[in-house]
């Protein structure tokens, strides 16, 4: 039954249409696997046993029959929880969206559903999609099933974060409790995670994916994407979850290419851009030694390297925490308990909202609900929202002027690997720089990948971070393919959740 | 109180000018909302004009509806206003149950109509007002306050429906100037078909920017009397806030700058100040909206299409039919009435049709409140009158009396005159007849008129009685003139 | 960008989230630290440099003048914390 589980979404679905086994057989296993390993992870929020069981049967009907079988039908997925998923909780791991269930269902979600995937139920997230360690849930912290590796060579206990705030997608794609899942990317949310647990994480370009329906934390930078176990899976995915939709005034039109088709082309001549303002002061040893030898792999692959500059990298993380706070503050404001969600009622309207937020939002959300508003303000406006935006724009004209001459653009994801739970609650900006390296891409609308690259010190993954240019997923996921057959694959060494 | 020449105000300590600018929030002509695909319709249960993305559920976005986008620009070229061919939306945030996003989509920074100007009459005298800006906007739902003591109940039916806000500068300078510039713009929505300008209904209100001066002195702290929903009321409350501003600032107190209700029972604007912060809606671009532009063929296209607008409308039936600037003016405030008019006047004299339709018509539909699509006389109808008139079949009074019949028991005028037998007696040997009659008779009325003239009317009158009225007026009195030789 | 505890009280009461004594004096210290390092900014030479007013280079999109959605008051009251008679009921404002 685990090896079911362990199964990539291509090798399922292959093994499917083979008739190795049923949908009903690799759903179950991965209920079974939940049942097991979520009370230890606490990667999903609720689980849709009955309904996951039903689209299977219905699945198995239509493989067995030959029948219309969609791209990927009877496959178990797991959706995190900001996407509306119609009559199943969604509440972004927000207390202050308490018994929501939504009349309706989110484009991304539709997508997959119609491509016949099976939803498990919905994953844990840092609340309202703020966080880069899955530590702000209403429903508490999930937990990396990755292990530090203590000098001695013993697993350590210390529980890691997964990342955030996509942390129960990565977290239950790294431990076998999902196939694939949804997650969604604002700052840095799919491939942070990914990167710290050895998975990938795809951020399509901004407009790729419908926001339609789902829960909006900053609307110019919010885009959903996949988290999966290998490059191949996440072009299946990228494949059904992208589309065009005339319910989102932001979605672009834009054909969805098949994403399989590039697998196995390589990069042969392709230029690969390795921006110098990346190379940050405090950069861990290991976290440089990685950045080179995913330099040299792509070498070996045929591509020539090329020392770009992207002057005002170390920009972009102030612009994020003013423009992101500052749309998020606006988006929010529709949660006041009058038409949904959680109402503590006050002597008067004034003091019923209050109440009513202050009791459902978390510390972190109320933290920058508050900075959005005060940059908003009057007097405060221009320079801080108008200043932003402005840099924002430089930012961007940086990578234009880089795609002149490359191709693709190489980076560390992520400063340095899993760290423990409670380990960088202190210091705001300390968490905030974990960003550090994959915010730049959502400022400028870029899609972005995460790719595992090896291992830390303490045994734990790092990542490889590709940027292409808008639309080009399909080069991201060349040279993503190429990084993994160089790296391999990492799994957590002890499947110590599973017990 | 008022000058009329000078528009100033007499106070305690000398004369005062009033200053008037005016937001006029007028709901656009579309079938569904501005940001969603829910019905504009008016009425309908609660809540049941609402989709999700009115009620701001997670996840809902908003997407444009063309058609409002095109009634904007309409507007915007009757005002004579520059159509701006890139415009933005901007979210002004602020909490409030009938704003379910928490926030209105609503154009700051850069309106989807720019400068532009009407002319207005006032007694006689034209002006020029100019316009601001106009710009897109969502409207919000209703709270219902009395239907509970302790609660206020929610309907969101109107929330997202598709307002123009127009915004005029501060030219106006009396009670008189807003109103006549309410109704100049008021006239011209319905002319377009952009807005029904229904105040009743709340598809048409105003905010009233009120502040006074002393004849060249810097503007004036002004206050803002908001929804105000007719236009007598907005001359009403532009008088009572000027006075009561006068009145401060002559004790020697300041204006301050608020909001401000206009209570037409109790005759007094009152400070709509809660004890929440002044507003600070911190305005920013829509980042779920991408800019909106089009092009100058689009405008054209447009402006192609519009119908003949009020000014232009007057100005050729002065020309075209000689009507006074007055009569004109009058006939076109209303296009309904101005489309009666010229059906009336097809092929017929234009002063006599204008003079009809407006003492006659516009008379009687006033004095029964009712509007020219209800009218039971019809342009045929009225029209087929006038043509009796003018051939001479029956005189203007007896035009008068039939006109009574047609609308009280219907039918046409030519018929009811054969029927009832009222065509005019134009023979002049009855005629002569008759006087020889009335004049035979009253030998002392005969010598009375010889002396004066004048009396030979009271012949005129008697000759009209005895041939029940439908003699030719002018017939009979230039044959009683002739048989007495005066 | 040092705010005071009344700042804070400002912006959460703009916010519509109360907050408690404690909160006020710890958000304060946090708040100041976050625009304190967002102030970086102030060191890019943004003359000439637009705002970016889009992501994605494409024109908005419109929509026909249709009826297209509406009647569905069930699933537009469904999570409602407090309703009667299909209108959602909050405690009253005082106007």
């Amino acid at each position: 039954m685990t090896e079911l589980t362990k199964l990539t979404l291509a090798k399922a679905r292959a093994g499917l249409a083979n008739g190795n086994f049923t949908s009903t057989e690799l759903t179950n296993a991965f209920l079974t696997a939940i049942e097991a390993g979520n009370g230890d992870l606490n990667a999903y929020v609720t689980v849709t046993g009955d309904a996951a069981l039903a689209r299977a049967k219905e699945s198995d009907d239509r493989i067995a029959k030959g029948d219309d079988v969609r791209p990927l039908e009877g496959l178990p997925l797991g959706i995190k929880d900001l996407f509306s998923t119609e009559g199943v909780h969604t509440q972004a791991c927000s207390h202050v969206l308490d018994g929501f269930k939504p009349r309706y269902e989110s484009t991304v979600t539709a997508n997959l559903r119609d491509a016949g995937a099976i939803m498990l139920g919905k994953l844990n997230m840092d609340e309202f999609a703020m966080g880069s360690s899955n530590e702000t849930s209403y429903y508490g912290p999930v937990v990396n099933p990755w292990q530090r590796t203590n000098d001695n060579g013993d697993l350590s206990n210390d529980k890691l974060v997964p990342g955030g705030s996509s942390g129960g997608s990565s977290a239950s794609v790294a431990a076998d409790l999902c196939l694939a899942a949804t997650a969604s990317d604002t700052g840095g949310s799919i491939r942070q995670p990914a990167a710290l647990t050895g998975t990938v994480g795809l951020k399509p370009t901004y407009g790729r994916c419908s926001r339609y329906g789902m829960v909006a934390f900053a609307s110019s930078l919010d885009q959903a994407g996949p988290i999966t176990k290998t490059v191949e899976d996440a072009g299946l995915m990228l494949a059904q979850m992208a589309s065009h939709d005339l319910k989102d005034s932001t979605s672009v039109d834009v054909p969805v290419p098949d994403y399989t088709k590039v697998l196995g082309q390589g990069i042969k001549g392709l230029r690969i851009g390795v921006p110098k303002e990346y190379r940050i002061d405090g950069m861990a040893d290991e976290t440089e030694k990685l950045w080179q030898q995913g330099i040299d792999w792509l070498k070996d692959a045929g591509a020539t390297i090329h020392e770009i500059s992207l002057p005002h990298t170390k920009y972009a993380l102030p612009a994020y925490y003013i423009v992101a706070p500052a749309e998020a503050s606006s988006n929010l404001a529709r949660y006041d308990g009058v038409r949904y969600g959680l109402r503590v009622p006050g002597e008067d309207l004034i003091e019923t909202y209050e109440k009513s937020r202050a009791a459902g939002f978390g510390r972190e959300v109320k933290k920058r609900v508050l900075v959005g508003t005060f940059v908003l303000s009057a007097g405060f406006y221009d320079a801080y929202y108008t200043k932003a935006q402005k840099v924002r724009t430089l930012i961007k004209q940086d990578f234009d002027k880089a795609w002149e001459n490359v191709d693709l653009v190489l980076t560390p994801t992520t400063p340095s690997p899993a760290f423990a739970q409670g380990e960088k609650s202190g210091d705001p900006i300390a968490m905030y720089l974990e960003d550090i390296f994959t915010v730049t891409v959502n400022m400028a609308g870029l899609p972005g990948i995460s790719v595992p690259g090896g291992l830390s010190a303490e045994g734990t993954p790092l990542g490889l971070q590709l940027i292409a240019k808008p639309f080009d997923e399909e080069t991201l996921l060349r040279g993503g393919e190429v990084i993994e057959k160089a790296a391999g694959r990492f799994t957590p060494a002890a499947r110590w959740w599973q017990s | 109180m008022a000058a009329a020449t000078d528009n100033l105000i007499a106070g305690a300590t000398g004369d005062w000018e009033i200053v008037i600018g005016l937001e006029v929030h007028a709901q656009v002509n579309s079938k569904a909302k501005l940001f969603s695909g829910a019905s504009t319709e008016f009425g309908g249960a609660p809540n049941s004009h609402v989709s999700l993305v009115d009620a701001a559920m997670p996840g809902m976005l908003p997407v444009i509806n063309r058609e409002c986008v095109a009634q904007a620009v309409r507007t915007g070229l009757g005002l004579n206003a520059q159509i701006n061919l890139r415009s933005t939306f901007d979210r002004k945030n602020y909490f409030y149950p009938d704003l379910p996003q928490g926030y209105q989509i609503s154009q700051l920074y850069h309106p989807i109509v720019g400068e532009g100007e009407i002319e207005i009459d006032v007694d006689g005298d034209a002006k020029s007002i100019g316009i601001e800006r106009l710009h897109l906007e969502q409207d919000a739902g209703k709270s219902i306050h009395d239907m509970h003591p302790d609660y206020s109940y929610v309907d969101l039916n109107r929330s997202g429906v598709a307002l123009m806000e127009i915004v005029s500068k501060p030219d106006m300078r009396s009670a008189k100037e807003a109103q006549a510039y309410v109704t100049k713009v008021r006239t011209i929505l319905r002319y377009l078909d952009t807005c029904d300008g229904d105040m009743e209904k709340g598809n048409m209100r105003a905010d009233v920017n009120v502040s006074v001066r002393k004849p060249g002195d810097e503007l004036g702290t002004r206050c803002e009397i908001k929804n105000v929903n007719s236009i007598r009321f907005i001359g009403q409350a532009i008088e009572i806030e000027a006075r009561r501003q006068i009145d401060i600032i002559e004790d020697g107190g300041k204006i301050d700058q608020e909001t401000r209700l206009y209570d037409p029972r109790a005759g007094e604007t009152r400070s709509m100040r809660s004890k929440e912060e002044a507003h600070d809606y911190r305005y920013f671009p829509d980042p779920d909206l991408l800019p909106l532009e089009f092009d100058q063929a689009y405008v054209d296209d447009l402006k192609t299409g519009l119908p003949e607008l009020p000014d232009e409308k007057r100005a050729r039936f002065m020309a075209d039919m000689g009507l006074s600037v007055y009569d004109a003016s009058v006939l076109v405030v209303d296009k309904d009435n101005a489309d009666y008019f010229e059906a009336v006047a097809a092929g017929r004299d234009g002063k006599m049709s204008a003079n009809w339709v407006i003492n006659e018509l516009f008379g009687r539909l006033n004095k029964e409140g009712l509007e020219v699509e209800q009218s039971p006389v019809s342009a045929a109808q009225l029209g087929e009158l006038i043509d009796l008139i003018s051939s001479d079949t029956i005189s203007g009074k007896i035009a008068k009396d039939v006109f009574e019949i047609v609308w009280s028991e219907g039918g046409a005028p030519a018929a009811i005159v054969e029927e009832r037998g009222l065509k005019q007696v134009t023979d002049t040997g009855a005629i002569e007849a008759a006087v020889d009659e009335v004049v035979a008779a009253n030998p002392d009325q005969v010598k009375k008129a010889i002396d004066n003239p004048k009396l030979a009317g009271w012949f005129v009158g008697q000759v009209m009685k005895a041939t029940g009225g439908k003699a030719n007026p002018q017939a009979v009195q230039a044959i009683v003139k002739a048989k007495l030789g005066l | 960008m040092e705010v005071d505890e009344t700042t804070v009280r400002r912006i959460a009461r703009l916010a519509r989230i109360e907050v408690t004594d404690e909160e006020a004096a710890s958000l304060k210290g946090e708040l100041s630290g976050i625009l304190q390092w967002v102030e970086q900014l102030e060191e890019v030479n943004t003359d000439n440099v637009e705002p970016m007013t889009r992501v994605v280079p494409i024109a908005l999109k419109q929509r026909d003048d249709v009826v297209t959605d509406g009647e569905k008051v069930e699933d537009v009251i469904a999570n409602a914390p407090m309703s009667e008679d299909n209108f959602y009921v909050v405690p009253t404002v005082i106007e």
